[in-house]
């Protein structure tokens, strides 16, 4: 028989606090604020914005370099420990002047809190932001979509690849705003190349040094195989 | 409900110069009783419309009264690809290869609107319609279609079956999507042309 | 608290052969930088030389649970390591979602979670009600309670179908599907499809239940535990399932948090979150019911959790049933709700109201709401962004199976090839929710 675990209950780190209750006629701004705000803002003034109450969350505007600094202490503090990532994703707004501001939800089961952290990454430069995956295992694949869909790059992820979109996936990054509806090829042209690929030779580097699919590879990817490329499909 | 009454499919047709003889209409009729009765499904079930399929193979719509009960999931011993859901382009080489790899004959019935023509997907990443990729016998439209639609559609590819005849040779053609077709538009030119009505492609206009 | 990391394993490549080709044996780097190689587990079969083998599993395939695709390397029959490829069903929902009005989004929701689209419904609703400042009325507050719990009966019978299923029980399959076609004359009855059933609309319902339905749904209500109580005796202590999903994809509390799972996955591993019990939405603090917890983290621990909760469903069903009030359905508000089509006929401002409406639709004042919501398979919220206009800047998604199935790899090391079906069907996975 395996191991037997000892129950992790919410809220078990604020034992005297009252119930939680379904909120009702929320204000639009100027709720409750949640303390993390105020002691991210003590700790790095350095990387803190502003902070502000939107329909009950708390929004924290940080500097984009200092967002790895900021999610590893609210992980790991006592105080804090906000052990649950919920969302990593990205907004851009259709004022294309406005930056891409990167999204993190981060949520507390010991304390029953939510944050959300938001970072502006100017456009007119390539978008990049550190990753939280050292701290939340959950970021892989959510970092993973948000480059896929946005282009923005996560320092320190160990295999940032497109995952909903193939690989080779040419039409450019699907939700920015100046990627139409429609897409940017015409549907004789996706199509043309949606049917040209081989559904056998869709495997990353990794998986191909495994075995039988070396002998479907073009040239040029065994030797980036042999080169000791690990990633790309 | 308005339908006309459909000519019997069974009847043999009277057509001195292609020489049918009696054996083999009857033989015919034999063989397309034999497949129409027996046509094993292979579901190639995507999204909505492949919980649609499961219960209309459940217990309520009896799917096994059509013979289709045993769904074969290996495409080499299917005779109805069934692709059920939306197709994106990623899927597409797959659903191709799928049906290559079924011998034929085979038929595909198209169910459920995605997979007829798009659905409510017209964007980058659907295809809009399986026809643009493998020829489809039935489409049954719908989102997703009751299980009573989709049997009428099997109902209508029975009677299609039950129209072969062994003389027509070009039933079991295997077509290929013509690499130099002439529907190439220009990027720019994509939104204003093919914009439907109704079908918003503009974030910041109102309007439908 | 630092989270243990996991075994990662990692690639050497340890020089190349004749053809070029990279040799290279997996080896495993444990929490110390400790290295390893990876041993098989224990067997009584001579120790044979070989390769791993590469083995594509989808993405058509019939226990995948749709288009995934898992890509196995295994040496024999045992899994050593596994590389989920999704993204078969991406259809762009997120981006769809900037060029429709609110109201419009509706319907795309059905089609995400399609096993519970009612519950989709009500969660989308939520969040733009959120959006627009906007409390909704008694009565819809209970009719929705009534319709998220009637959705998470419908998705998890489809879930013990199919797992029943994959692991060779076919007939559960059966009695899970006669079961919801029970739900889906309900859902027919009020409003008028089966499966995506575009229920809620924002500021309140498609439509009010019609006479006699309150009738249909006790009469369920009755009927559905026999059908749970016969599952139970054929499944739950049945020599063959347990031996099969016991012990399988076992994951720690703190793994499961650290790995972002939710739902009865989370659940099933000993953590006691539920998100109607702490961060409670529709009057859900009000009812009384339990939330199941498991302690061993396995396939068992999941189906028990899974099958409790239909049973908890139940118990709240009967008290909402119980407490339906009388009155409007649609809050009173004419940002939101049309007007009646009598008036909207009739009289001049009526008639402009409701062109406003449907032409340019409501429009919420600036700013962005994140309303998560217990789905079955785990935490499902839409995160909406709002620049004042009637479409939304931003809607995303928050997929729970999409970050449930990112654990997989985790789960699946060391088990067998049959293992990892019954591992896959264990997590609940919608691909409609995770390709989005």
């Amino acid at each position: 028989m395996s191991e037997t675990f000892a129950v992790i209950h919410a809220g078990h780190a604020a034992p005297g606090s009252s119930a939680p209750a379904t909120q009702r006629k929320v204000a639009h701004r100027g709720g409750a604020r949640n303390p993390s705000a105020e002691r991210i803002a003590e700790r790095f003034a350095h990387y803190f914005v502003r902070a502000e109450v939107i329909w009950g969350d708390t929004n924290v505007y940080l500097k984009p370099e200092g967002v790895l600094e900021v999610v590893r202490y609210l992980h790991d503090d006592a105080a804090e420990q906000y052990d649950y990532l919920v969302d990593v994703t990205a907004v851009e707004y259709r004022d294309l002047e406005l930056p891409v501001e990167m999204v993190w939800h981060l949520r507390s089961i010991p304390y029953r809190r939510f944050v959300r952290l938001k970072s502006p990454l100017p456009k007119g430069q390539p978008l990049r932001v550190p990753s939280v995956w050292p701290v939340y295992m959950s970021a892989d694949w959510l970092e993973r979509e948000c480059y896929d869909m946005f282009g923005i790059v996560f320092e320190g992820h160990p295999d940032l690849r497109r995952i909903l979109m193939w690989e080779q996936y040419k039409e450019g990054y699907p939700l920015r705003k100046d990627f139409p509806l429609r897409g940017r090829f015409s549907r004789a042209e996706q199509l043309r190349q949606a049917l040209t690929q081989n559904p056998e030779a869709k495997y990353s580097m990794e998986e191909l040094s495994i075995a039988d699919a070396f002998e479907d590879l073009p040239r040029d990817m065994r030797q980036r195989l042999a080169g000791g490329e690990r990633t790309g499909e | 409900m308005g339908l006309a009454p459909r000519p019997d499919a069974t009847s043999v047709s009277f057509d001195p110069p292609s020489q049918e003889g009696w054996i083999t209409t009857r033989l015919d009729m034999l063989v397309n009783w034999g497949r129409a009765g027996s046509l094993w499904p292979m579901p190639f079930g995507t999204a909505c419309c492949a919980i649609e399929f499961m219960a209309s193979a459940a217990s309520r719509f009896d799917l096994a009264r059509f013979g289709m009960e045993r769904m074969s999931f290996s495409p080499r011993q299917a005779d109805v690809l069934i692709c059920a859901g939306r197709v994106p382009f990623k899927l597409a080489p797959v659903i191709r290869r799928i049906y290559q790899q079924m011998p034929q004959p085979k038929w595909v019935i198209s169910m459920g609107a995605c997979a007829s023509s798009g659905g409510m997907f017209d964007n980058y990443a659907v295809v809009q319609g399986i026809d643009t990729i493998i020829p489809v016998d039935v489409y049954v439209p719908g989102c997703p279609p009751r299980p009573e639609g989709l049997m009428y559609g099997i109902m209508m590819l029975q009677e299609k079956v039950k129209r072969e005849r062994m003389s027509d040779t070009t039933l079991r053609d295997e077509m290929e999507p013509d690499p130099s077709s002439n529907l190439y538009i220009r990027p720019s030119l994509i939104d204003e042309i093919s914009e439907p009505f109704g079908n918003s492609v503009h974030q910041t206009r109102s309007g439908l | 608290m630092a989270t243990k990391r996991t075994i990662e394993v990692a690639l050497s490549t340890t020089g190349l052969d004749a053809e070029g080709r990279p040799q290279r044996r997996p080896l495993v780097v444990d929490g110390q930088g400790q290295v390893t190689t990876l041993e098989a587990p224990p067997s009584f079969e001579p120790e044979l030389e070989g390769e791993h083998m590469l083995l594509n599993l989808g993405p058509q395939h019939p226990a995948t649970h749709g288009v995934l695709r898992l890509v196995l390397e295994l040496d024999g029959e045992t899994v050593v390591r596994c590389i989920p490829h999704i993204g078969y069903l991406h259809c762009g929902f997120e981006k769809i979602g900037e060029y429709r009005q609110y109201n419009q989004i509706i319907p795309w929701t059905d089609r995400e979670d399609y096993l519970n689209s009612p519950g989709n419904n009500i969660a989308f609703a939520l969040g733009a009600e959120r959006l627009f400042g906007v409390d909704v009325t008694e009565r819809c507050t209970v009719l929705r309670v009534i319709g998220l719990e009637l959705s998470r009966i419908m998705s998890h019978l489809v879930w013990v179908g199919t797992t029943c299923i994959d692991i060779g029980a076919f007939t559960p399959f059966l009695w899970s599907f006669q079961e919801r076609e029970n739900i889906y004359n309900l859902f027919e009855g009020w409003v008028g499809a089966r499966l995506t059933t575009s229920i809620s609309r924002v500021g309140g319902m498609a439509a009010d239940i019609p006479d006699g339905w309150m009738d249909g749904l006790r009469g369920f209500l009755k009927t559905f535990p026999k059908t749970i109580a016969e599952v139970d005796k054929m499944v739950t202590r049945n020599g063959i399932w347990v031996g099969r999903t016991i012990g399988l994809g076992i994951m720690s509390p703190q793994e499961a948090i650290n790995y972002g799972l939710s739902g009865p996955m989370v659940r099933a591993s000993g953590v006691a979150f539920d998100i109607r019990r702490d961060f409670p939405y529709l009057d859900y603090e009000t009812y009384d019911f339990d939330v199941p917890v498991g302690t061993h983290g396995d396939v068992y621990d999941r189906f028990l959790v899974r099958m409790e909760e239909l049973r908890q469903s139940v118990r709240i069903l009967i008290q909402a049933a119980a407490r339906l009030p009388d009155g409007p359905i649609n809050v009173d508000d004419p940002r939101l709700i049309l007007p009646p089509k009598s008036k909207a006929t009739s009289e001049m401002e009526s008639m402009i109201h409701h062109f406003k409406l449907v032409m340019e639709g409501p429009r919420p004042p600036v700013g962005e709401v994140y309303v998560p919501v217990e789905s079955p398979k785990g935490e499902k919220g839409y995160y909406f962004v709002s620049d004042g206009t009637s479409k939304p800047v931003r809607w995303r998604i928050r997929p729970p199976s999409f970050v449930n199935l990112s654990a997989i790899p985790k789960m699946v090391e060391g088990h067998l090839l049959s293992d990892v079906i019954a591992i896959n069907a264990s997590i609940d996975i919608v691909m409609g929710e995770i390709d989005r």
